[in-house]
């Protein structure tokens, strides 16, 4: 892929980034971070690539260490939004 | 320009588009507490697709320390995220966020280290110009997220005090190490010098450390928006580097979430952006209003009163803040609520959008104790009937509900988006006690109204006895 194709894509994603933020409702504006959190941890994928490959030792465990910390965002990030999305409630359905 | 990245198989470019799909998908499905448990599910797929193109499409020379390493990470993160309480959902986000910036920060150092791994070497082996720009982008701005949300977690963990420190000229001092971070990354990215590379990695720790610290306790919605954007971006910055779509669809999002959210707590509070990140709100602002104010007559009503007064109201409005957050108050709030309901009083809650410390932490804490989210309203959604209502009951609140920001110009929270509790037939306000000030140094107008009665008290032990006294 060239520059100008991941530009592009970059660009409408911001796009729909803006689009869809501002259709969330305001009472989920803390899940919506803590969901934010855990898909931004896809940099895991970079952190994948760097600890399969031979070669550099400290490359390797430095994709290691991100592999770990991406790893704790994204099991505590989506675990945490659901435990919080599973609280909320209506109104007939009292708990 | 020829990659060696572009060897990925066109069927795992799909793969991470379809990733990246479901990630807006998760996000999307956040526009109503309905559909959102479904748009978590969509992210968990997305996030595990990514993961098994990644591994299905490179060679494997280290499976065990990688099982090891994600079944370690992954293990410390669900166990935090079962146990940690709602109240502490603001530090919890901060620490993730660190987490990210660092992560950002590691793989673009491994991605200098060993660049013909990302396939991102010409012939002789120098890295892409194109490519030294982005992982040094991505390093920075992984660097200022991480030492940002450092300095955020401990000033939300009381680790740290939530007051200002504010260093002499740093705003020069500041834009000099902007300056100097745009000069090492075009030396960069002239010549490949590994210490240019380091020197922006040192700055930029520096710079998101410095960024924080004059920030205060008030200010930290808006610096946690602010750090979930920049996590955003160093993402969008590596996916450059790794020509990945899913990272680069996601760093878009974030990066536009985080923004957004930035900018509704801005305009929530009156304050331009610039304004908040230059920091210092509320250290200014001297004890001397609220020592001349303690002199002035006001109300003081007891639990009893409390509970006979919403007893015998027909509308109830209920103005959670951070205060309720700290005494642990909700669970007993939403007592006092269903009481009142089955007494046939018409009880709601009004939610300032900076109540807390972070983008709808009142909201969160309310779901936990079980109050129904179809109770739960919005500012300018229910702003108009505190006019139609017998008792606004104000707990843990106070700046959001001060009438001095619609009339009185010289206030530092003037122009401020405000409850009008002073608009319902009596206010019940509950607070320690009447020396301290909100969070933004000033006092509070509505303590001294004649339809103002304060209950001071720790506002859990307050409520208690409040629904002790409706038996």
């Amino acid at each position: 892929m060239d520059f100008i194709s991941i530009l592009s894509i970059f660009v409408l994603a911001c796009f729909v980034g803006y689009y869809v933020v501002w259709s969330v409702t305001p009472a989920l504006h803390t899940p919506l971070m803590a969901v934010t959190n855990a898909i931004s941890s896809v940099i895991i994928v970079g952190a994948l690539i760097a600890s399969l490959a031979a070669g550099s030792g400290v490359a390797k465990w430095l994709g290691l260490v991100a592999v770990a910390l991406a790893s704790v965002n994204i099991f505590g990030g989506f675990a945490v939004t659901q435990r919080m999305l599973a609280m909320y409630k209506k109104k007939e359905k009292k708990g | 320009m020829e990659h060696v990245a572009s060897a990925v198989p066109a069927w795992a470019l799909l793969a991470y588009l379809v990733s990246g799909v479901l990630f807006i998908l998760a996000l999307r499905g956040l526009s109503s507490p309905e559909t959102s448990r479904a748009g978590n599910r969509n992210g968990m797929i997305g996030m595990g697709l990514a993961v098994a193109t990644t591994l299905a499409t490179h060679e494997i020379a280290s499976l065990p320390e990688i099982a090891a390493a994600i079944i370690l990470g992954g293990g410390v993160g669900f166990i935090v995220a079962r146990r940690i309480a709602m109240t502490a959902m603001p530090q919890l986000v901060a620490a993730f966020h660190s987490l990210v910036g660092l992560a950002a920060v590691l793989v673009a150092a491994a991605a200098f280290l060993n660049p013909q791994a990302f396939g991102i070497t010409d012939a002789s082996g120098a890295i892409f110009g194109a490519s030294r720009v982005e992982m040094v982008l991505g390093i920075a701005i992984g660097a200022i997220t991480f030492s940002g949300s450092v300095i955020a977690f401990a000033k939300l963990n009381g680790n740290m005090s939530g007051t200002p420190i504010l260093l002499p000229a740093r705003h020069i001092i500041n834009l000099a190490l902007l300056l100097a971070i745009a000069f090492f990354t075009f030396g960069f990215w002239h010549s490949q010098s590994a210490m240019d590379f380091w020197i922006v990695v040192g700055l930029s720790f520096l710079i998101g450390f410095l960024l924080i610290i004059p920030i205060g306790g008030a200010d930290m919605p808006v610096v946690v928006s602010m750090l979930n954007s920049y996590s955003g971006w160093a993402a969008a910055a590596m996916g450059f580097t790794l020509q990945n779509t899913a990272m680069i669809i996601t760093g878009a999002l974030v990066g536009s979430s985080g923004a957004i959210l930035s900018y509704i707590m801005c305009r929530a509070m009156n304050r331009s952006f610039i304004s908040v990140i230059a920091g210092g709100f509320g250290a200014e602002a001297g004890p001397a209003g609220a020592a001349a104010a303690i002199d002035r007559p006001w109300k003081r009503g007891s639990a009893e009163d409390a509970a006979f007064l919403m007893q015998n109201a027909e509308k109830v409005i209920i103005v959670p803040g951070y205060g309720m957050a700290v005494a642990q108050a909700q669970h007993v709030l939403r007592e006092m609520g269903d009481k009142l309901k089955h007494q046939g009083v018409d009880v709601r809650y009004a939610i300032h959008p900076v109540a807390g410390r972070m983008p709808g932490h009142m909201n969160v804490l309310l779901a936990e104790a079980n109050v129904p989210y179809d109770e739960v309203f919005e500012l300018e959604d229910i702003n108009t009937d505190f006019g139609q209502a017998d008792v606004a009951f104000v707990i843990g609140a106070n700046d959001v509900t001060n009438p001095a920001a619609k009339t009185d110009k010289s206030s530092p929270i003037y122009g401020m988006p405000v409850l009008d509790v002073e608009k319902a037939k009596t206010v019940l306000f509950i607070k320690r006690s009447m020396g301290g000030v909100g969070y933004a140094g000033v006092d509070n107008e509505l303590f001294y109204r004649d339809n103002t009665m304060m209950l001071l008290a720790d506002a859990k032990k307050m409520v208690e006895e409040i629904v002790k006294s409706m038996d």
